[in-house]
């Protein structure tokens, strides 16, 4: 496992049946691109966060394929519908074959 | 040929002079805290500068918004990180941070005062310094690095709970011999290139340095995250990375020297809120 | 432009540094290629996809984009200029509110960044964007 990945959501806590809401995710991550060069000038392996999903009570929201383009700590903002009570799973997919995952739950109110 | 060259030209000027000036905008973090980005110039400063401006107006819209959210501004991480480490005890005596000074939250109102004199250990220190005194003499741990890993990410956090306080370092009294060391450092010219911190940031913020844009070279932001290192850069890097541009022999980070520089630079900046950690470029 | 010597010159001389160019790594699709894959070879038009990226960006490790279209089932984002063209491919779920994203991405220099948008209907619609990346000022 990369050291000091650690993923962040960030989700309301309340929404009304059927409403969209937006969510935020970060996870610190490398994202070792394979371009670049050490002191020696041997090619540091790419390293990268290659997938991320967003899916509400086993319904997929968004799923995501990560390039080495993407910064350094991914970021994604997107919308989710909540149809009711649930939750949410986020799951971010190493190169390495780590799987990094966080849910958070969500109430209509 | 003429009048295309000519109109590539206007276009380019514009441009620049619509960059060259800081940006009329205001910082409200989280919705909720106020930074005050622009202010009067404190008394010392008076006879050079109308006002001082924190780095935050010179950069990009994009950049400007990452930092205004606490999710958006990868800083954050790092704090998080030393949030953490607060709470983890370390070394012989099996204390943490939080063994003596509990919620991090109650650290709010110190890093304005760093750079500050210290009648113990009879000198000025940086908030670093003031860490690694904790963990030498009262928990039996090691000291930190100087700028590295875990000892800015704990500046950044300590910074991080006094967002929106003014910086107001002590110039008077016992720390202002270093003040006026500092002082010196800054309107001195250094290296090949024979510039002095002032030719920049004093006599030319708001214009544009190749592509990049002059800022004062005020601190408040700082621990910084930079979008070039994405990483949380300590004031003593940054003036490290300057001195080394003039193609000077530089300091370390700790050094008496950065020490001096950072108690000046930082009083520069009394009157503007903390902003650490800051996105800068 | 009017065909000049001087420009003749600088056409010729543009023409051999074209020439000269080692060749595309073995490895690293090129951009027709990315995009042969994502459509099938279909035609792309325009219409509906929208790409928000700024017109400059201060650095070129971390530059905001957002994508958003109403129809879009999947969209392919690409850096033009990057040695490896490829960026992210977004697909929408059931429960996706919006067939919109934004990210952070990484560009190499001022180049053109492409959206690709495969609707539901089948059909692909595309959008472009220049960033200029700046570089830095007195290399720090």
């Amino acid at each position: 496992m990369a050291s000091g990945v650690k993923p962040r959501v960030k989700v309301p806590k309340t929404a009304a049946a059927g409403e969209a809401v937006t969510i935020k995710t970060l996870i610190s991550h490398n994202m070792e691109s394979g371009q670049r060069k050490d002191k020696e000038g041997n090619v540091i392996p790419r390293s990268i966060i290659n997938r991320f999903t967003c899916d509400f009570n086993g319904e997929n929201v968004i799923d995501i394929t990560l390039e080495p383009a993407i910064s350094t700590n991914p970021y994604f903002e997107f919308q989710a519908l909540v149809p009711e009570a649930g939750e949410f799973k986020f799951t971010w997919y190493d190169d390495d074959g780590s799987v990094y995952e966080d849910s958070k739950k969500i109430a209509l109110g | 040929m003429n009048k295309l060259t000519g109109a590539i030209l206007a276009t380019l000027l514009t441009t620049t002079v619509a960059l060259a000036d800081p940006v009329d905008d205001n910082l409200v973090l989280n919705e909720e805290t106020q930074i005050v980005t622009r202010t009067a110039a404190p008394a010392h400063l008076s006879d050079v500068l109308d006002e001082v401006m924190s780095g935050w107006l010179f950069r990009g819209t994009e950049t400007r918004a990452m930092q205004a959210d606490d999710f958006d501004n990868p800083g954050m991480i790092f704090v998080e990180q030393a949030m953490e480490t607060w709470d983890a005890v370390d070394g012989t005596e099996g204390k943490s941070c939080s063994s003596c000074h509990n919620d991090i939250d109650s650290m709010a109102g110190v890093k304005p005062t760093y750079p500050k004199w210290d009648a113990k250990a009879g000198t000025v220190q940086t908030l670093q310094m003031q860490v690694n005194e904790c963990r030498t003499e009262r928990m039996g741990a090691e000291a930190w690095d100087y700028d590295k890993g875990a000892a800015i990410n704990m500046e950044a956090a300590l910074s991080s709970v006094s967002r929106g306080m003014p910086v107001n370092v002590a110039i008077d009294g016992p720390a202002q011999s270093t003040w006026e060391q500092g002082k010196e450092m800054y309107y001195t010219r250094t290296g090949q290139l024979e510039l002095s911190c002032a030719n920049c940031h004093e006599d030319n913020y708001g214009m544009m340095i190749r592509a990049d844009h002059l800022s004062q070279g005020q601190i408040n932001g700082f621990p910084a995250y930079r979008l070039k290192n994405t990483k949380l850069n300590g004031a003593h890097d940054r003036f490290k990375g300057c001195i080394r541009d003039t193609r000077a022999e530089t300091y370390s980070p700790g050094s008496a020297e950065f020490i001096a520089l950072e108690l000046y630079v930082a009083s520069r900046g009394n009157g503007l809120s903390v902003e650490g950690p800051s996105i800068r470029n | 432009m009017e065909l000049t010597r001087r420009n003749a010159i600088i056409l010729g001389a543009s023409a051999l540094f074209v020439a000269g160019l080692p060749k595309q790594s073995a490895a690293a699709a090129t951009s027709d290629e990315l995009i042969a894959a994502f459509t099938g070879g279909a035609e792309i038009g325009t219409g509906d996809i929208k790409l928000t990226a700024p017109e400059i960006a201060e650095n070129g490790n971390t530059v905001p984009i957002e994508v958003s279209s109403d129809t879009a089932a999947e969209i392919l984002v690409l850096a033009m200029g990057n040695p490896t063209p490829s960026v992210a491919t977004f697909k929408f779920g059931k429960l996706a509110a919006s067939r919109a994203a934004s990210t952070r991405i990484r560009l190499a220099g001022t180049q053109d960044v492409v959206a690709i948008a495969k609707l539901d209907d089948g059909s692909f619609v595309q959008a472009s964007s220049t960033v200029k990346v700046t570089i830095g000022g007195c290399g720090g």
